[in-house]
This record gives structure tokens, C-alpha cells and sequence, in this order.
């Protein structure tokens, strides 16, 4: 009865915040990561180069998909404002209904911008199946197609140093993101700007994708500090012997 | 149509999640369509291993760097789904395929992975010189030297290990509950977003 509890409260604030934050856009603090991305995406249209975004092995039927959701978020705006490139961006992915969403998300960004007829299928791959695999595909994007910035964002494991080194060695933006702990490691030690724990959410907020987004920040924000003072009461309680 | 793509799958997610809360009335409608989901994303495998091999194609007769290779990936990609078609996936020949080749290749690349992770922390203080990276590689080394393995045990002896264990992994699981709690919220809004409709990642939204 908790579990419903917290999920009606998330639900009212959601829809609340979202109907208020519609009315009064939120100013968010900086992140330095996101701050890159945004010039990133300009970078990228006005030099002729490609993003590759990618989005990680979360599998909808798992509880990594909501990593692939935000992923896919985040993907739907930048496929908007990149949809004037001569280079549309590369996106990858490590699961076969992540890819067939990605191709459905780009399409959907390109006819938002009024450019559907820039939209090639052959721009939201299937990289591969298994963790290694997927990054050996995803290499190869890296390697060869012209790539400006890397983005990385969605559920990838200890694999990803492998596509951090490469994005290393070709010299172009990483700005990366997992909802794994040992790819947060590895993006904490290899990338300029890490992004850690929940910032992964917060890509849609950052690259204009709406009030909704806005207002889950915001909800996150007043969970959080519900749950700390759940624990605080908790650890109180039980000093004092409380049974609890 | 968007309206009623939007509909089926708010429904359907709806009813999955308060199958969790309710599940002696909604339990055996949620297990219906997380049987259907199960299928679906069976079909996508094939339809995506299809996305693989026309992007490969496609690089190959546009003579883009690395189309040869991609020529091959088609190749191998025929063989082993005509033999796994005809022979089934437990035959020997098709087990030894997997042994001899796909976990050889595997192996391979976490070896490469052991040293890009080691040459990326090297260089992290090259690339961001701040107090956490200090820190960061500060307990990597430490960890790294308790847990080494040499022919006497443990380099600083069992009792002062685990001392020192105990001591790191205070942090290191308060820190890590910390962000997964963190992952858990932006997952459960990211969710709620796609039940009341406000992202729909489907349907060419």
C-alpha cells in the first residue's frame, strides 16, 4: 500500500506541477554536461557533422526501460533541431525494440520539423544484441561516420569505456549517462562533464522537451527529500527503541 | 490513429501496473499482455537483426568505409540463421560456433575493456583536475591493492583488510544506494510520463 501511495502522490504532483509549470517555465540550474550538449548540437548542423546518440541496451520489459524512455525523449527534440543538418544523427542501440522506437522517434522529430522527407531508416540501427557486441557495432559508428559528439545516454554497462576510449581518440564531445553504476564509474573517470545518477533524467528538461519534464524534476526533488526524512525519522526511531 | 495508438498503449500500461497492486482482479489480464509484450518483442528481434543487415548493406554498396566488413557480418549472419534454422540450437555444430567464436571474441574485447578502463583512470587527472577525482582514484588504488592477490593472502593481512574494507564499502554502498534511489525516481516520473501520454514514444509522435 505504500508502493500506491507514493505512486498517487507522484501522480498528483506530476500532473499539478506540469499544468503550473506550463504557466511559469522553470529556470533549471546549470549543468555543464547539458550546456555542452546544447553547443554540441549547433556545432554539429553548422559544420556539416553527424551526432551519434546512443541509447543503450534498456529493455522495455526490464526495469532499465525507463532509462531507454528518457534516452528516447531527449532523442525525439534533438532529431527536431538537427533535422536542417546535411548530416542527420546516427542513432544506436542495443536492443531490437529500443531501435524500432529510436527509427519511429527520428521520423517523428523530422515531420515535427516539417522535413520528413530527410528521414532515412537506415539512421536508428540495431548495433547488436549482447553488450560487447553492441559496442563493437557501435564503434564502428564512431570510427567512421564523421561523428562530431558523441551522446550516450540510456542503460549501458562496463562496456561503454570501450566507445568512451573511441570517442576519445577521434576528439569529439562525449556526453554521457547510464543508469548503471559501473558505467557511471567509467563515465566519471573518462568524460569531462559526468553526469551522475539521475541527471540521466534530466535530459529532457534541459534540451526543451516541455513543462512535463520540468515538473518530473521537480517531483523527484520533493520525493527525495520525502525519503531522507522517512530515513531520518526511521534511524531516530529506532536509537530511541522504537518499534518500528 | 495517433489518438488510438495513444489509448491501446496508456490502457494497456495502466492496467499492467495496477495488475502489481491488484492482482487477484487485474493479475491474470496483466499476465495477458506481458505475454503478448514477450511476443512482440520476439518479432522486433527479427525485424531489428533485418535493420542490421540492411544498414550493413546499405554501407557496402554505397563503399563507405567498413562496408567490406559489414559484407562479411551479412555473410556469417546467413550461414549461422540457415544452419540454426536447419540443425536447431542445440546442435553441436551450432554450440561449438557459439564456444569457438562469439565467446572467444567476447573474452577478448573485456580484456581490452581491463586496460581502456586503467588508461582512462590514468588519464582522468589530465582531464579534470578537482578534489572528487583525487578522491575517485585515490579509493580505486586502495581497493585495488586490498584486493590484489599475492602468495602470502591479503597485502596488509585478513584483519586489517577487512577493517579497511568495511571502512570503504560504508561509502561506497551509502553512495550507491543514494543514486539508484536517484534512478528509481527518474524512472518511476519518466514512466508516469508515458502513462498519462505526455511523452509517447510510439506511434510517430
Amino acid at each position: 500500500m505504500l508502493a500506491l501511495g507514493l505512486l498517487i502522490l507522484a501522480s498528483i504532483l506530476l500532473l499539478g506541477l506540469t499544468f503550473w509549470r506550463r504557466r511559469a517555465p522553470a529556470s533549471l540550474r546549470l549543468i555543464e554536461a547539458y550546456e555542452r550538449l546544447n553547443r554540441s548540437v549547433g556545432l554539429a548542423v553548422e559544420n556539416g557533422t553527424r551526432l551519434h546518440i546512443s541509447l543503450g541496451r534498456g529493455n522495455f520489459l526490464t526495469s532499465r526501460g525507463g532509462s531507454a524512455l528518457a534516452g528516447l525523449a531527449m532523442l525525439r527534440r534533438l532529431a527536431e533541431r538537427t533535422s536542417v543538418s546535411d548530416r542527420p544523427p546516427v542513432v544506436t542501440s542495443g536492443d531490437a525494440s529500443l531501435a524500432i522506437l529510436s527509427q519511429d522517434t527520428l521520423q517523428a522529430g523530422y515531420r515535427a520539423a516539417g522535413a520528413e522527407d530527410q528521414y532515412r531508416f537506415s539512421t536508428g540501427r540495431l548495433a547488436g544484441l549482447t553488450p560487447f557486441s553492441y559496442a563493437s557495432g557501435a564503434l564502428a559508428t564512431i570510427h567512421d561516420e564523421n561523428i562530431s559528439a558523441n551522446i550516450m545516454m540510456g542503460d549501458l554497462g562496463a562496456e561503454s569505456a570501450l566507445l568512451v576510449e573511441a570517442s576519445d581518440r577521434e576528439d569529439t564531445s562525449l556526453i554521457a549517462a547510464s543508469d548503471d553504476l559501473s558505467a557511471q564509474a567509467v563515465f566519471f573517470a573518462a568524460s569531462q562533464e559526468p553526469l551522475i545518477g539521475e541527471e540521466l533524467f534530466a535530459a529532457g528538461a534541459y534540451v526543451g522537451a516541455g513543462a512535463s519534464h520540468e515538473a518530473s524534476l521537480h517531483v523527484q526533488d520533493i520525493l527525495r527529500w520525502l525519503i531522507i526524512l522517512a530515513m531520518l525519522v526511521g534511524s531516530l526511531l529506532k536509537i530511541v527503541g522504537a518499534p518500528i | 490513429m495517433r489518438v488510438v495508438t495513444a489509448a491501446f498503449a496508456i490502457a494497456a500500461g495502466v492496467i499492467v501496473l495496477l495488475g502489481y497492486f491488484f492482482p487477484d482482479q487485474l493479475g491474470p489480464l496483466r499476465v495477458m499482455l506481458l505475454d503478448w509484450a514477450v511476443i512482440i518483442a520476439g518479432m522486433a528481434v527479427l525485424v531489428g537483426i533485418y535493420n542490421l543487415a540492411a544498414v550493413q548493406m546499405e554501407k557496402f554498396r554505397a563503399g563507405q568505409k567498413g562496408g567490406t566488413y559489414g559484407i562479411l557480418l551479412v555473410i556469417a549472419l546467413l550461414i549461422t540463421f540457415g544452419f540454426g534454422v536447419v540443425l536447431g540450437p542445440e546442435n553441436q555444430y551450432m554450440q561449438l560456433t557459439m564456444n569457438a567464436v562469439i565467446v572467444p571474441v567476447e573474452a577478448s574485447l573485456m580484456a581490452i575493456l581491463a586496460v581502456t578502463l586503467l588508461y582512462a583512470s590514468i588519464r582522468l587527472l589530465r582531464r579534470r583536475v578537482d578534489v572528487m577525482s583525487v578522491v575517485f582514484l585515490v579509493v580505486a588504488v586502495i581497493f585495488l591493492i586490498l584486493v590484489m592477490p599475492t602468495p602470502f593472502g591479503p597485502i596488509l593481512g585478513d584483519g586489517a583488510t577487512q577493517v579497511a574494507m568495511n571502512f570503504l564499502g560504508m561509502f561506497s554502498g551509502g553512495g550507491a544506494r543514494g543514486l539508484l534511489i536517484g534512478i528509481a525516481l527518474g524512472t518511476l516520473l519518466t514512466g508516469l510520463r508515458v502513462l498519462f501520454g505526455a511523452d509517447r514514444p510510439y506511434g510517430g509522435n
